[in-house]
């Protein structure tokens, strides 16, 4: 009998030796005459045990990890083709306490199939969705949408219904479906992950959206530091085209979509939607004011969809269960679920799709374990570079677009990042600053040089230089671009350095008691002294 | 990567020529030249501005607004150190140094004998095995001082 060896060829399992696994495994079963099947898969997200390496057995898949090529000789031994005992097995893979405790919906096939077969992808439940769609109008499919309440998960929480329904409304002789996939926020991988475990997922979210609205053509704008992310939509593209999933006939429906992926260039700011339509239209990538939003006229000024990559993975399993079914998971007016990705300094960090609502603490201690290096924790940041530092004491808050706004921060795409007591907050300030000024796209002067002057007052500060009157100029820069600048970068730069301020006043060489007095001033003399 | 280290303006046109069907097809062809060539030559831009169209100063402001583009060749190894937050919670900053020092480079230098160049990058998607560096194409996680010097000991040994 051939056995089936099930190996992650996800870029985070291979930047941890899973090629190494996989040709090792190869190389000892071809000795021993064995000769496993070996099928590549994405990761199941449990990056600590990575690279994991799983078997078939009667009573379901089999887990051991983290497994390097000199383990494998004794795997074998072990007889790991059989579930046998040995000192990296897991057990069942389904029973693992982080995976089981979880509700993936969007991610359902993620690390279980062969990314690349688009026979897995129909025998794990694939194209449901669009089988339904096409029997649907466009009208229907954005009720469908609408009633799952599913918001977009790149960072702004906006409703995709609504967008869908302007695109479907707003009648053009060309429309556009965008995926962005640009995934820029340091502390986030969702996007890699479903690209490089279920791309099927997202080319058939993309193409549900082309049929509501009449859209011929898609683009996924794929930043270029994912190599391997691409190399597996290619290849699932070329996969759906050969069988008749993208074309000019999508399942015989005489509806026609194609869809091709283009490379960003290392700008964060192309992440931001028209800043990335820009680039698409192959200019440099300067946000656009709006109105109109690129639902009335985006990609060449036409009607254009653009969602985050996991908004159009999800897409698939609304249509196929209901808006309803979706809708019945999360808390608040965050419905469904949210890929949580949890990194930094933490013992067990991965990916967690769960429901809406679930706590930073949760997250953090039941799931990650707390720090790996055994500190304590001192901060987290929560929703990518733009997000805010929370302390220890804040843990509590739900993971729910409302509640961290109402803490002053931000949910973004859903990334925590954890920082054991050794961090220098006002560092970590500082860095938020130079990063602001290293992406800028240049359009507002408070975002091109507030966030230059920022890193420089930040500088004289941990230098010890007039103190109290830098403090004040920095609460005043930070002001100054809140409501100075277009987008989001020069924006929301000041939440990380604020927060971590307001927070870790100490690691700024200042009392909570200095901190109040210098917000004091600035507040009476409503300009800062110059620093 | 198999760059050709010479620039030609017939390749360069060739390309340019390949891939100007596509809607917003400069990006598409800087890709390609890079690819090509490692860097975008100065006297390749008239060319790509020609073939689209476009003035000289648009495809130049292009070129420079995207951090990928390189305007002179690379070393022959780009190393890349992320700063972004997860790995410096996980120590990339002390990786950073160390790996300045044992190159004896500081980002965005090439050595002198061209073998390796060193940048850093903000974020490589790999947060949850940070920290996290790539040596050409290939990314690798949870990466030590002792680790990246026996990654370095591989591409050192091919220095003459
Ligand atoms: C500076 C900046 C960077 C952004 N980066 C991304 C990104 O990398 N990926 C993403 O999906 N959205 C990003 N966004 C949000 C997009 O502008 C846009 O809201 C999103 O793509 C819409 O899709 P959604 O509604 O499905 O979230 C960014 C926004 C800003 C202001
Ligand atoms: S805030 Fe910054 S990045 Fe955004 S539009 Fe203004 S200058 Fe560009």
């Amino acid at each position: 009998m051939s056995e089936t060896i099930y190996v992650p060829q996800d870029s985070g399992a291979l930047s941890l030796g899973a090629g190494e696994v996989a040709r090792a495994l190869q190389a000892h079963g071809a000795r021993r005459g064995e000769m496993p099947h070996i099928i590549r898969t994405g990761s199941r997200g449990l990056y600590w045990l990575e690279p994991m390496v799983e078997v078939d057995t009667a009573q379901g898949r089999v887990a051991y990890g983290p497994v390097t090529g000199a383990d494998v000789e004794s795997l074998f031994e072990a007889g790991f083709l059989d579930g046998k005992d040995h000192r990296l097995r897991l057990g069942l893979t389904e029973a693992i306490a982080y995976l089981k405790k979880q509700e993936r919906l969007t991610f359902a096939r993620v690390g279980i199939t062969d990314p690349g077969s688009l026979d897995a992808y129909l025998a794990h439940g694939g194209y449901r969705g669009l089988k339904r769609a096409l029997e649907m109008t466009g009208a229907q499919i954005v009720d469908e949408i609408s009633l799952s309440e599913l918001r977009g998960r790149g960072g702004a929480a906006f409703p995709a219904g609504i967008k869908w329904k302007t695109a479907l409304e707003t009648s053009a002789d060309r429309k556009y479906v965008v995926c962005n996939a640009d995934e820029g926020d340091s502390g986030t991988f969702a996007d890699r992950m479903l690209m490089e475990g279920d791309p099927l997922v997202l080319i058939e979210g993309m193409t549900i959206a082309a049929v509501c609205i009449g859209a011929a053509q898609g683009y996924v704008y794929l930043r270029s530091e994912y190599p391997h992310s691409y190399r597996a939509l290619v290849r699932a593209i070329d996969a759906a085209y050969e069988r008749g999933y993208l074309g000019e006939d999508v399942l015989g429906s005489a509806k026609r979509f194609d869809l091709e992926v283009r490379v960003g260039a290392g700008s964060y700011i192309c992440g931001e939607e028209t800043a990335m339509l820009e680039s698409l239209e192959g200019k440099r990538g300067m946000v656009r004011y709006r109105p109109p939003v690129p639902a009335v006229e985006g990609l060449f000024g036409k009607p254009t969809i653009v969602n985050n990559l996991v908004t159009f993975a999800t897409v698939p399993i609304v249509l196929e269960k209901g808006g309803r079914f979706y809708k019945d998971y999360g808390m608040g007016r965050s419905r469904g679920t949210l890929p949580i990705q949890l990194a930094g300094n933490v013992k067990r960090p991965g990916l967690i799709e769960k429901g809406f609502g679930v706590t930073l603490r949760e997250i953090i201690y039941d799931y990650g374990g707390g720090t790996a290096s055994g500190r304590p924790l001192r901060a987290v940041q929560v929703g990518g570079p733009l997000g805010a530092y929370l302390p220890e004491n804040e843990l509590d808050t739900p993971l729910d677009y409302e509640a961290l706004a109402a803490r002053g921060g931000l949910l973004g795409h859903g990334g925590i990042v954890v920082f054991d007591d050794t961090v220098d907050m006002a560092e970590m300030a500082r860095y938020a600053m130079e990063f602001c000024a290293l992406e800028s796209c240049g359009k507002c002067t408070p975002c091109r040089i507030g966030s230059v002057r920022g890193v420089e007052v930040i500088g004289r500060i941990l230098k010890n230089v007039e103190r109290e009157a830098n403090i004040a100029l920095l609460e005043e820069l930070c002001e100054t671009m809140k409501f100075g600048s277009l987008c989001a970068l020069g924006g929301l730069t000041p939440l990380p350095v604020m927060s971590a301020l307001r927070h870790f006043p100490g690691d700024f060489g200042l009392s909570p008691s200095d901190l109040e007095a210098a917000q004091e001033q600035q507040a009476l003399t409503g300009r800062a002294p110059q620093g | 990567m198999a760059i050709e280290p010479e620039w030609d303006k017939e390749a360069v046109r060739s390309i340019a020529f390949s891939l100007k069907h596509k809607p917003g097809a400069l990006l598409p062809i800087l890709h390609e030249v890079q690819g090509r060539f490692g860097y975008i030559p100065a006297e390749g831009i008239p060319v790509i501005a020609a073939v689209l169209n476009l003035s000289r100063a648009e495809v130049h402001g292009v070129v420079s607004f995207y951090h990928d583009f390189r305007s002179e060749p690379p070393g022959k190894h780009v190393i890349r150190v992320c700063r972004a937050e997860s790995c410096q919670a996980m120590g990339a900053v002390a990786l950073a140094s160390h790996i300045k020092r044992r190159l004896q480079l500081d980002f965005g230098q090439t050595s002198d004998d061209r073998l390796f160049a060193l940048e850093a990058v903000y974020c490589l998607g790999n947060c949850a095995c940070s920290p996290a560096i790539t040596i050409d194409e290939e990314l690798y996680g949870r990466v030590t001082a002792q680790r990246f010097d026996r990654l370095l000991a591989r591409f050192e040994g091919r220095r003459s």
